[in-house]
Protein backbone atom coordinates (compact mmCIF):
# COMPACT_ATOMS: atom_id res chain seq x y z
CA UNK A 1 0.00 0.00 0.00
CA UNK A 2 2.82 2.39 0.82
CA UNK A 3 4.39 1.91 -2.56
CA UNK A 4 1.04 2.80 -4.05
CA UNK A 5 0.56 5.86 -1.86
CA UNK A 6 4.04 7.32 -1.94
CA UNK A 7 3.94 8.87 -5.43
CA UNK A 8 1.10 11.14 -4.25
CA UNK A 9 3.46 12.90 -1.86
CA UNK A 10 4.65 14.54 -5.07
CA UNK A 11 2.29 17.47 -5.63
CA UNK A 12 2.08 17.06 -9.40
CA UNK A 13 1.04 13.40 -9.07
CA UNK A 14 -1.75 14.36 -6.65
CA UNK A 15 -2.82 17.13 -9.02
CA UNK A 16 -3.04 14.74 -11.97
CA UNK A 17 -5.05 12.22 -9.93
CA UNK A 18 -7.49 14.88 -8.71
CA UNK A 19 -7.79 16.28 -12.22
CA UNK A 20 -8.70 12.84 -13.54
CA UNK A 21 -11.29 12.13 -10.82
CA UNK A 22 -12.95 15.55 -10.57
CA UNK A 23 -15.19 15.38 -13.69
CA UNK A 24 -16.63 12.06 -12.50
CA UNK A 25 -17.40 13.37 -9.04
CA UNK A 26 -18.86 16.57 -10.50
CA UNK A 27 -21.14 14.55 -12.79
CA UNK A 28 -22.22 12.30 -9.92
CA UNK A 29 -22.93 15.43 -7.83
CA UNK A 30 -25.25 16.94 -10.44
CA UNK A 31 -27.08 13.70 -11.15
CA UNK A 32 -27.64 12.63 -7.56
CA UNK A 33 -28.55 16.10 -6.29
CA UNK A 34 -30.99 16.68 -9.16
CA UNK A 35 -32.68 13.31 -8.62
CA UNK A 36 -32.64 13.56 -4.82
CA UNK A 37 -33.87 17.15 -4.56
CA UNK A 38 -36.63 16.80 -7.17
CA UNK A 39 -37.75 13.51 -5.63
CA UNK A 40 -37.69 14.99 -2.15
CA UNK A 41 -39.47 18.21 -3.10
CA UNK A 42 -42.08 16.96 -5.52
CA UNK A 43 -42.59 13.21 -5.16
CA UNK A 44 -41.95 12.19 -1.56
CA UNK A 45 -45.16 12.17 0.50
CA UNK A 46 -45.89 14.94 2.99
CA UNK A 47 -45.21 14.23 6.66
CA UNK A 48 -48.30 13.45 8.76
CA UNK A 49 -47.17 15.85 11.51
CA UNK A 50 -44.99 18.45 9.83
CA UNK A 51 -46.76 18.62 6.47
CA UNK A 52 -44.53 19.83 3.66
CA UNK A 53 -42.15 21.75 5.93
CA UNK A 54 -40.22 18.54 6.58
CA UNK A 55 -38.88 18.69 2.98
CA UNK A 56 -36.08 20.87 4.38
CA UNK A 57 -34.69 17.55 5.71
CA UNK A 58 -33.36 16.74 2.22
CA UNK A 59 -30.82 19.55 2.63
CA UNK A 60 -30.53 19.85 6.38
CA UNK A 61 -29.51 16.29 7.25
CA UNK A 62 -26.97 15.78 4.41
CA UNK A 63 -25.38 19.19 5.06
CA UNK A 64 -25.14 18.48 8.79
CA UNK A 65 -23.70 14.99 8.31
CA UNK A 66 -21.05 16.13 5.86
CA UNK A 67 -20.22 19.25 7.86
CA UNK A 68 -18.99 16.67 10.39
CA UNK A 69 -17.65 14.28 7.76
CA UNK A 70 -15.58 17.03 6.17
CA UNK A 71 -14.20 17.89 9.59
CA UNK A 72 -13.20 14.27 10.19
CA UNK A 73 -11.51 14.22 6.79
CA UNK A 74 -9.67 17.45 7.55
CA UNK A 75 -8.49 16.09 10.92
CA UNK A 76 -7.22 12.90 9.25
CA UNK A 77 -5.30 15.02 6.76
CA UNK A 78 -3.99 17.09 9.68
CA UNK A 79 -2.76 13.90 11.35
CA UNK A 80 -1.08 12.71 8.14
CA UNK A 81 0.53 16.15 7.72
CA UNK A 82 1.89 16.08 11.26
CA UNK A 83 3.13 12.49 11.24
CA UNK A 84 4.49 12.05 7.72
CA UNK A 85 5.08 15.72 6.81
CA UNK A 86 3.35 15.26 3.48
CA UNK A 87 2.83 18.66 1.88
CA UNK A 88 -0.27 17.75 -0.09
CA UNK A 89 -1.92 16.68 3.18
CA UNK A 90 -1.08 20.10 4.63
CA UNK A 91 -2.55 21.84 1.62
CA UNK A 92 -5.74 19.85 1.82
CA UNK A 93 -6.53 21.56 5.15
CA UNK A 94 -7.34 24.97 3.57
CA UNK A 95 -9.05 23.05 0.74
CA UNK A 96 -11.44 21.27 3.12
CA UNK A 97 -12.06 23.93 5.80
CA UNK A 98 -14.08 26.45 3.71
CA UNK A 99 -16.20 23.65 2.21
CA UNK A 100 -16.90 22.24 5.67
CA UNK A 101 -17.67 25.72 6.97
CA UNK A 102 -20.13 26.26 4.10
CA UNK A 103 -21.86 22.94 4.88
CA UNK A 104 -22.07 23.96 8.54
CA UNK A 105 -23.63 27.29 7.54
CA UNK A 106 -26.12 25.42 5.33
CA UNK A 107 -27.00 23.06 8.21
CA UNK A 108 -27.46 25.98 10.63
CA UNK A 109 -29.47 28.10 8.15
CA UNK A 110 -31.80 25.30 7.05
CA UNK A 111 -32.15 24.27 10.68
CA UNK A 112 -33.16 27.78 11.70
CA UNK A 113 -35.62 28.07 8.82
CA UNK A 114 -37.08 24.68 9.73
CA UNK A 115 -37.15 25.58 13.41
CA UNK A 116 -39.27 28.72 12.92
CA UNK A 117 -42.47 26.97 11.76
CA UNK A 118 -41.94 23.77 13.82
CA UNK A 119 -40.52 25.03 17.12
CA UNK A 120 -41.72 28.63 16.91
CA UNK A 121 -38.17 29.98 17.07
CA UNK A 122 -35.23 30.46 14.72
CA UNK A 123 -32.67 29.62 17.36
CA UNK A 124 -32.33 28.15 20.83
CA UNK A 125 -29.11 27.57 22.77
CA UNK A 126 -29.77 23.87 22.80
CA UNK A 127 -26.87 21.41 22.90
CA UNK A 128 -27.17 20.26 19.27
CA UNK A 129 -27.41 23.77 17.83
CA UNK A 130 -24.67 25.18 20.04
CA UNK A 131 -22.21 22.35 19.34
CA UNK A 132 -22.84 22.71 15.59
CA UNK A 133 -22.16 26.44 15.92
CA UNK A 134 -18.88 25.60 17.67
CA UNK A 135 -18.03 23.41 14.66
CA UNK A 136 -18.36 26.53 12.47
CA UNK A 137 -16.03 28.44 14.81
CA UNK A 138 -13.54 25.54 14.70
CA UNK A 139 -13.51 25.68 10.90
CA UNK A 140 -12.97 29.45 11.01
CA UNK A 141 -10.21 28.96 13.61
CA UNK A 142 -8.44 26.36 11.47
CA UNK A 143 -8.53 28.66 8.43
CA UNK A 144 -7.35 31.66 10.46
CA UNK A 145 -4.48 29.70 12.02
CA UNK A 146 -3.41 28.28 8.67
CA UNK A 147 -2.89 31.75 7.23
CA UNK A 148 -1.72 33.45 10.46
CA UNK A 149 1.99 32.65 10.09
CA UNK A 150 4.60 34.09 7.73
CA UNK A 151 5.99 30.59 7.37
CA UNK A 152 3.33 28.54 5.60
CA UNK A 153 4.47 25.21 7.07
CA UNK A 154 4.27 26.51 10.64
CA UNK A 155 0.74 27.68 9.92
CA UNK A 156 -0.16 24.31 8.44
CA UNK A 157 1.15 22.55 11.53
CA UNK A 158 -0.78 24.82 13.89
CA UNK A 159 -3.96 24.36 11.85
CA UNK A 160 -3.42 20.57 11.80
CA UNK A 161 -3.10 20.48 15.60
CA UNK A 162 -6.26 22.56 16.06
CA UNK A 163 -8.16 20.34 13.62
CA UNK A 164 -7.13 17.26 15.63
CA UNK A 165 -8.07 18.85 18.96
CA UNK A 166 -11.45 19.86 17.52
CA UNK A 167 -12.34 16.25 16.73
CA UNK A 168 -13.66 16.06 20.30
CA UNK A 169 -16.58 18.19 19.09
CA UNK A 170 -17.79 15.53 16.63
CA UNK A 171 -19.04 12.97 19.20
CA UNK A 172 -20.39 15.86 21.24
CA UNK A 173 -22.50 16.99 18.27
CA UNK A 174 -23.62 13.45 17.48
CA UNK A 175 -24.57 12.46 21.04
CA UNK A 176 -25.80 15.90 22.12
CA UNK A 177 -29.40 14.83 21.45
CA UNK A 178 -28.97 11.85 23.80
CA UNK A 179 -26.80 13.35 26.53
CA UNK A 180 -28.85 16.47 26.98
CA UNK A 181 -32.51 17.27 26.85
CA UNK A 182 -32.59 19.09 23.54
CA UNK A 183 -35.31 20.73 21.51
CA UNK A 184 -33.62 19.13 18.50
CA UNK A 185 -34.94 15.67 17.74
CA UNK A 186 -32.88 12.49 18.02
CA UNK A 187 -31.07 10.64 15.26
CA UNK A 188 -33.18 9.41 12.34
CA UNK A 189 -30.75 7.37 10.26
CA UNK A 190 -27.30 7.59 11.91
CA UNK A 191 -27.99 4.93 14.53
CA UNK A 192 -27.78 1.19 14.79
CA UNK A 193 -31.51 0.47 14.83
CA UNK A 194 -33.78 0.67 11.83
CA UNK A 195 -34.10 4.23 10.49
CA UNK A 196 -37.17 5.91 11.96
CA UNK A 197 -38.35 7.30 8.65
CA UNK A 198 -40.71 5.88 6.02
CA UNK A 199 -38.97 4.22 3.06
CA UNK A 200 -40.69 6.62 0.63
CA UNK A 201 -38.85 9.46 2.37
CA UNK A 202 -35.69 7.52 3.16
CA UNK A 203 -34.77 6.75 -0.46
CA UNK A 204 -34.68 10.38 -1.66
CA UNK A 205 -32.86 11.30 1.57
CA UNK A 206 -30.19 8.69 0.88
CA UNK A 207 -29.83 9.99 -2.69
CA UNK A 208 -29.42 13.52 -1.32
CA UNK A 209 -26.83 12.19 1.15
CA UNK A 210 -24.86 10.70 -1.75
CA UNK A 211 -25.26 14.00 -3.61
CA UNK A 212 -23.81 15.99 -0.73
CA UNK A 213 -20.96 13.51 -0.35
CA UNK A 214 -20.04 13.94 -4.03
CA UNK A 215 -20.54 17.71 -3.75
CA UNK A 216 -18.18 17.89 -0.78
CA UNK A 217 -15.55 15.81 -2.56
CA UNK A 218 -15.88 17.84 -5.79
CA UNK A 219 -15.53 21.20 -4.04
CA UNK A 220 -12.57 19.99 -1.99
CA UNK A 221 -10.90 18.67 -5.15
CA UNK A 222 -11.41 22.02 -6.93
CA UNK A 223 -9.86 23.85 -4.00
CA UNK A 224 -7.03 21.35 -3.60
CA UNK A 225 -6.09 21.86 -7.25
CA UNK A 226 -5.81 25.61 -6.57
CA UNK A 227 -3.85 25.04 -3.40
CA UNK A 228 -1.33 22.77 -5.16
CA UNK A 229 -0.89 25.28 -8.01
CA UNK A 230 -0.48 28.13 -5.52
CA UNK A 231 2.48 26.38 -3.91
CA UNK A 232 3.98 25.14 -7.18
CA UNK A 233 3.59 28.42 -9.07
CA UNK A 234 7.30 28.68 -9.86
CA UNK A 235 7.47 25.24 -11.48
CA UNK A 236 7.09 24.70 -15.21
CA UNK A 237 4.34 22.08 -14.93
CA UNK A 238 2.17 24.44 -12.87
CA UNK A 239 2.74 27.28 -15.32
CA UNK A 240 1.82 25.05 -18.25
CA UNK A 241 -1.25 23.88 -16.38
CA UNK A 242 -2.44 27.44 -15.77
CA UNK A 243 -1.87 28.45 -19.39
CA UNK A 244 -3.91 25.51 -20.67
CA UNK A 245 -7.32 27.06 -20.08
CA UNK B 1 -47.41 12.64 -6.27
CA UNK B 2 -48.46 14.59 -3.18
CA UNK B 3 -49.34 17.82 -5.00
CA UNK B 4 -52.46 18.34 -7.15
CA UNK B 5 -51.19 21.34 -9.09
CA UNK B 6 -48.08 23.42 -9.67
CA UNK B 7 -49.51 26.11 -7.44
CA UNK B 8 -49.90 23.53 -4.67
CA UNK B 9 -46.27 22.66 -5.16
CA UNK B 10 -45.18 26.28 -4.72
CA UNK B 11 -47.38 26.82 -1.66
CA UNK B 12 -46.02 23.65 0.04
CA UNK B 13 -49.04 23.31 2.31
CA UNK B 14 -48.44 26.81 3.70
CA UNK B 15 -44.75 26.22 4.34
CA UNK B 16 -43.61 27.45 0.91
CA UNK B 17 -41.67 30.42 2.27
CA UNK B 18 -39.62 28.25 4.62
CA UNK B 19 -38.98 25.41 2.18
CA UNK B 20 -38.02 27.63 -0.76
CA UNK B 21 -36.01 30.04 1.38
CA UNK B 22 -33.93 27.19 2.82
CA UNK B 23 -33.27 25.70 -0.64
CA UNK B 24 -32.42 29.12 -2.07
CA UNK B 25 -30.03 30.09 0.74
CA UNK B 26 -28.30 26.68 0.65
CA UNK B 27 -27.76 27.07 -3.07
CA UNK B 28 -26.33 30.58 -2.57
CA UNK B 29 -23.88 29.44 0.11
CA UNK B 30 -22.60 26.48 -1.94
CA UNK B 31 -22.44 28.59 -5.11
CA UNK B 32 -20.37 31.21 -3.29
CA UNK B 33 -17.76 28.60 -2.35
CA UNK B 34 -17.61 27.32 -5.93
CA UNK B 35 -17.40 30.88 -7.29
CA UNK B 36 -14.62 31.83 -4.89
CA UNK B 37 -12.70 28.75 -6.00
CA UNK B 38 -13.09 29.70 -9.68
CA UNK B 39 -11.98 33.28 -9.00
CA UNK B 40 -8.94 32.02 -7.08
CA UNK B 41 -7.98 29.88 -10.07
CA UNK B 42 -8.20 32.92 -12.35
CA UNK B 43 -6.01 35.03 -10.08
CA UNK B 44 -3.48 32.18 -9.93
CA UNK B 45 -3.29 32.24 -13.72
CA UNK B 46 -2.58 35.99 -13.60
CA UNK B 47 0.09 35.53 -10.93
CA UNK B 48 1.76 32.77 -12.91
CA UNK B 49 1.83 35.01 -15.99
CA UNK B 50 3.41 37.85 -13.98
CA UNK B 51 5.99 35.47 -12.55
CA UNK B 52 6.93 34.20 -16.01
CA UNK B 53 7.17 37.73 -17.44
CA UNK B 54 9.45 38.69 -14.58
CA UNK B 55 11.66 35.67 -15.14
CA UNK B 56 11.92 36.52 -18.84
CA UNK B 57 12.81 40.15 -18.08
CA UNK B 58 15.49 39.04 -15.64
CA UNK B 59 16.92 36.57 -18.15
CA UNK B 60 17.04 39.26 -20.85
CA UNK B 61 18.79 41.70 -18.53
CA UNK B 62 21.31 39.08 -17.54
CA UNK B 63 22.09 38.37 -21.17
CA UNK B 64 22.61 42.06 -21.98
CA UNK B 65 24.88 42.47 -18.94
CA UNK B 66 27.04 39.50 -19.91
CA UNK B 67 27.47 40.67 -23.49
Amino acid sequence: MWRWLHPYAKPEATYRLVEKLLPWFAALTFISLAVGVIWGLAFAPADYQQGDSYRIIFLHVPAAIFSMGAYAGMAIMGGIALIWQIKTAEWSIPAIAPVGAALTVVALLTGAIWGKPMWGTWWVWDARLTSELILLFLYIGVMALYFAFDDARTGAKAAAILSLVGVINLPIIHYSVEWWNTLHQGATITKFERPSIATSMLIPLLICLAGFLFLTISLVMMRLKNEILRHELGRPWAQQELEKN
Amino acid sequence: MPFDSFQDFIIMGGYGLYVWLSFFLSFVVIALVALETAIARKSLRKKSQQLQNRQQRLAKRQRSVSQ
